[in-house]
């Protein structure tokens, strides 16, 4: 472009010989926009776009998290498609409240705590709708930030990608812990605990409740129980995203022990719930933040703040998704067979795991992939190198995220072969 | 083993105020009294004061549940279908923009969310460059400006004398910001006054805006909706668009498609080439990722349904008609009411002159909490009242409440 730029903040012209297209009139200016490159493809949501960009018949997805059957299709729970008909020709279009819809977060509120947790009789809890889990993150990355500027985040390592976004983009300062271990391919405990007995008191902990993306790897329930422990000696908060309750083992009320053990411990946690998955309404971008506090005022006092965030960012949370879920969640009916359809999803992928350790161990494959079913949920850490993903890609069109993270979502009877053939293929 | 409780950490956190706006709501929703009239919020209502759903919404939703369609997530922009069919409707399909890539279009969070991405993208790109916004505006445009870290300040826009457009004042204040600021402009239908530049003003506004190196924002919420056609309430932004500005436009299909609760709307910036677009999108994504990922599928799938279909076009226009229509009789109807019981001779007029939802009585706050207190009309502290919740029915009442606020309280 022509060096007639001004940079001094005043004017910002380019020489208009420097004006491009010909329908862009001679007084058009620019010079606003250099600072602007490309932005990077997100490393996760950008293999379903090299994906779908891909033409060759063999192609397999195992990159973003999103469940397919056994034939590799999308699904709509048939309890969801039972809500919606319900839900049909409704005459409401209004704004939520800026906190969303009351019945959903009640609803939520219970599936996370129990039914009869002694913090939601107290009303202890402030509960808001939000986007989804990661608009229930950013709400409390910028609630932390704004009621507590000089706390941390401690994040795990690996964690999803997307967690240091948006702790960034709250501008809270963000340290590390160990997590997973690559020579076991299973949790480093003693790591986990070391770096965060350092963590100074009032610093904010993010843990995945169950089912940690990428890894797969889980504590035990001693390992939560100690962990606990540490957090009320050293004054630290737990921050639980809970993205795959159900999804992890079937059973919603185990996959939350987690929060379950902190909260008999006395804990005031704050957790992030998504619907994506367990109940498969991804696009529709349904979740709930709730913040467990001294007392109800506080609560109620919390949610406003909470209110006052969102507010402007968005105004008031999509209606739809919400009462989908609420639908389902307050129909003992659908509700049952809500549970049962989350069951199948995961034994399916838990027999997809057992599928692609035996085809592994079939081929003789000298490496150790004991792994692929110790760890849990929709993730696979498969320790697959950046290189050998590469491979994947290229020679096989086998689409992953370059940690190596296997989607066994997207695993079927019908590409489990082929895919282990490539890996053995890629790792001999 | 149960540990004593904590202390929470945010024992300090003291209690919100309520939302100016949506506050009103809740207010009116706890009163009991019968006469009560709910002229807060901007959503519209029928003259039996009831919430409206769009007949072509209700049919697409149909059409949507009879299809049986995914619900994967939608990439991060949004649905492409939508995004090309609100880029669309906003120039014209033919417009050169258009034709020749110069528009990145982001599926947004309605406006308030497109609002907030724009935002974002100033504060990142833009650092130290200040937003200017009109005085008075719609309430929740400082607030999404100071979250993105955007520096604003305030252009006169309302003339109480006149409760008209004071553009001289505009036109100085906004020759007298630095060069290379942002305007935050809206499009038709300005909220809370409902009083727009004529186009010969827009004309000189933009003139304005050349000389200075400004870079229009347009908030456009209302198209369709202020004067009930699509093409005519786009004009100032298709005039800017056609002498070249760059420029970030918000849009929001809540009114003009009653999509109030699925938040549906778009962030488009103009720009000089293709590339640029290509580039300004990438990064406009990479603010919403943090902050929701993707958006919501619904309402997208909704807009592009009516967009797409010729006849559930042309019926989403004669409803658009319809709604504006009925705006415009009240306007009539509030104007007459007053015009007769007031015999001072004060000019109501500016009741027809204003456009859209709203009207900006010119009531100052304690006029306006006598309507709320004695005469149970629930209205925003600045005077506004919003003629979507108004109805022929009662207009007399309102031009009592209001002639006895603006008269009998100081």
């Amino acid at each position: 472009m022509a060096s007639g730029l001004v940079r001094n903040g005043a004017k910002r012209f380019m020489s208009t010989a420097a004006a491009p297209a010909s329908s862009v009139p001679a007084g058009a200016r620019s010079g606003w926009w250099e600072a602007v490159q490309p932005a990077a493809r997100d490393p996760i949501l950008g293999v379903t776009e090299a994906f779908l960009a891909d033409s060759d018949p063999k192609k397999v997805n195992v990159g973003v998290g999103a469940y397919r059957n056994d034939e590799g299709k999308p699904v709509v729970l048939e309890c969801v498609r039972k809500a919606e008909q319900i839900i049909a020709g409704k005459q409401n279009m209004e704004y939520l409240p800026m906190g969303g819809l009351v019945k959903f977060n009640d609803l939520s509120v219970k599936l996370a705590y129990g039914d009869t947790a002694p913090v939601l009789e107290e009303k202890r809890v402030a509960a808001v709708q939000t986007l989804s889990g990661t608009g229930a993150c950013r709400l409390f990355a910028d609630f932390q930030k704004r009621f507590k500027p000089d706390s941390r985040i401690y994040i795990p390592v690996p964690t999803w990608a997307n967690h240091h976004n948006i702790w960034r983009d709250a501008r809270v300062e963000a340290h590390t812990f160990r997590y997973y271990k690559p020579s076991t391919r299973g949790l480093d405990f003693e790591g986990l605990m070391e770096d965060l007995k350092k963590a100074p008191e009032g610093s904010f902990v993010l843990l995945h409740a169950c089912a940690h993306n990428p890894t797969g790897v889980d504590p035990t329930a001693d390992q939560w129980k100690e962990m606990s422990q540490l957090f009320k000696s050293n004054g630290l908060f737990p921050f639980f995203d809970m993205a795959y309750q159900g999804f992890a083992s079937g059973d919603t009320v185990r996959d939350a022990q987690a929060i379950r053990i902190f909260m008999e411990d006395g804990h005031q946690l704050a957790c992030a719930q998504s619907f994506a998955k367990n109940m498969g309404l991804y696009g529709q971008r349904v979740g709930c933040l709730s913040v467990v506090c001294d007392n109800s005022q506080q609560a109620v006092n919390v949610k406003s703040q909470l209110q006052q965030i969102a507010r402007p960012m968005y105004s008031n949370p999509p209606l739809h998704g919400a009462q989908i879920v609420t639908t389902v969640l307050s129909d003992p009916e659908l509700k049952e067979q809500w549970y049962k359809e989350v069951k199948v999803m995961a034994d399916r992928i838990i027999g997809m795991r057992e599928a692609l350790k035996s085809n592994l161990e079939k081929l003789g494959s000298s490496l150790p992939w004991k792994h692929i079913t110790e760890q849990i949920g929709m993730f696979c850490y498969s320790g697959l190198t950046e290189d050998q993903v590469d491979r994947l890609t290229k020679e096989f069109h086998i689409y992953m995220t370059r940690n190596g993270r296997i989607s066994m979502a997207g695993v079927t009877t019908g590409n489990v072969e082929y895919l282990a053939n490539a890996i053995h293929e890629v790792t001999k | 083993m149960a540990v004593a409780v904590d202390v929470s950490r945010f024992e300090n956190v003291s209690m919100a105020p309520p939302d100016p706006i949506l506050g009103v709501s809740e207010a009116f929703k706890a009163d009991t009294d019968a006469t009560k009239l709910n002229l807060g919020v901007g959503a519209y209502r029928t003259e039996d004061l009831q919430p409206y759903v769009l007949k072509v919404v209700n049919k697409a939703e149909q059409l949507m549940l009879e299809r049986g369609e995914n619900k994967e997530y939608l990439p991060i922009e949004g649905l492409a279908a939508f995004n090309k069919a609100t880029a669309e409707l906003l120039l014209g399909a033919d417009n050169p923009v258009i034709k020749n890539g110069q528009i990145a279009t982001v599926q947004g969070l309605s406006g308030t969310g497109s609002l907030r991405l724009g935002a974002a993208f100033i504060a990142r790109y833009f650092p130290g460059v200040k937003v200017l916004i009109s005085s008075p505006t719609w309430g929740n445009h400082k607030n999404i400006l100071s979250d993105a870290g955007v520096p604003w300040s305030e252009y006169r826009y309302f003339d109480p004398q006149t409760v008209g457009l004071d553009f001289k004042g505009m036109i100085e204040d906004i020759k007298a910001a630095p060069n290379g600021s942002v305007i935050l402009l809206h499009g038709c239908a300005h909220n809370p006054t409902g009083i727009d530049p004529t186009p010969e003003q827009w004309e000189a506004i933009a003139d304005v805006l050349e000389e200075k190196g400004h870079m229009p924002f347009f908030d456009v919420a209302y198209q369709g909706f202020a004067s009930g056609s699509l093409d005519d309430d786009a004009s100032s932004v298709r005039k800017f668009a056609s002498r070249g500005f760059e420029m970030f436009v918000a849009q929001s299909y809540s009114k003009n498609l009653g999509l109030y609760a699925e938040r549906i709307g778009a962030i488009n910036v103009i720009l000089p080439t293709a590339d640029l677009a290509a580039r300004v999108k990438s990064q406009l994504k990479r603010l919403a990722r943090p902050m929701y990922s993707n958006p919501p599928v619904h309402g997208a799938r909704i807009v592009a349904n009516v967009v797409g279909d010729s006849v559930l076009f042309d019926e989403w226009r004669a409803e658009m008609q319809m709604m504006a229509g009925r705006i415009k009789g009240v306007r009539q109807k509030l104007y007459e009411a007053l015009l007769s019981k007031d015999k001072s001779g004060k000019d109501w007029s500016f009741i027809l002159k204003q456009i859209g939802m709203f009207s900006f009585t010119g009531l100052t706050k304690s006029q306006s909490d006598n309507m709320t207190d004695k005469w149970h009309v629930y209205m925003t502290k600045d005077g506004r009242i919003s003629l979507a919740g108004l109805n022929l029915a009662k207009c007399d009442y309102l031009a009592d409440a209001i002639i006895d606020s603006y008269y009998n309280v100081k």
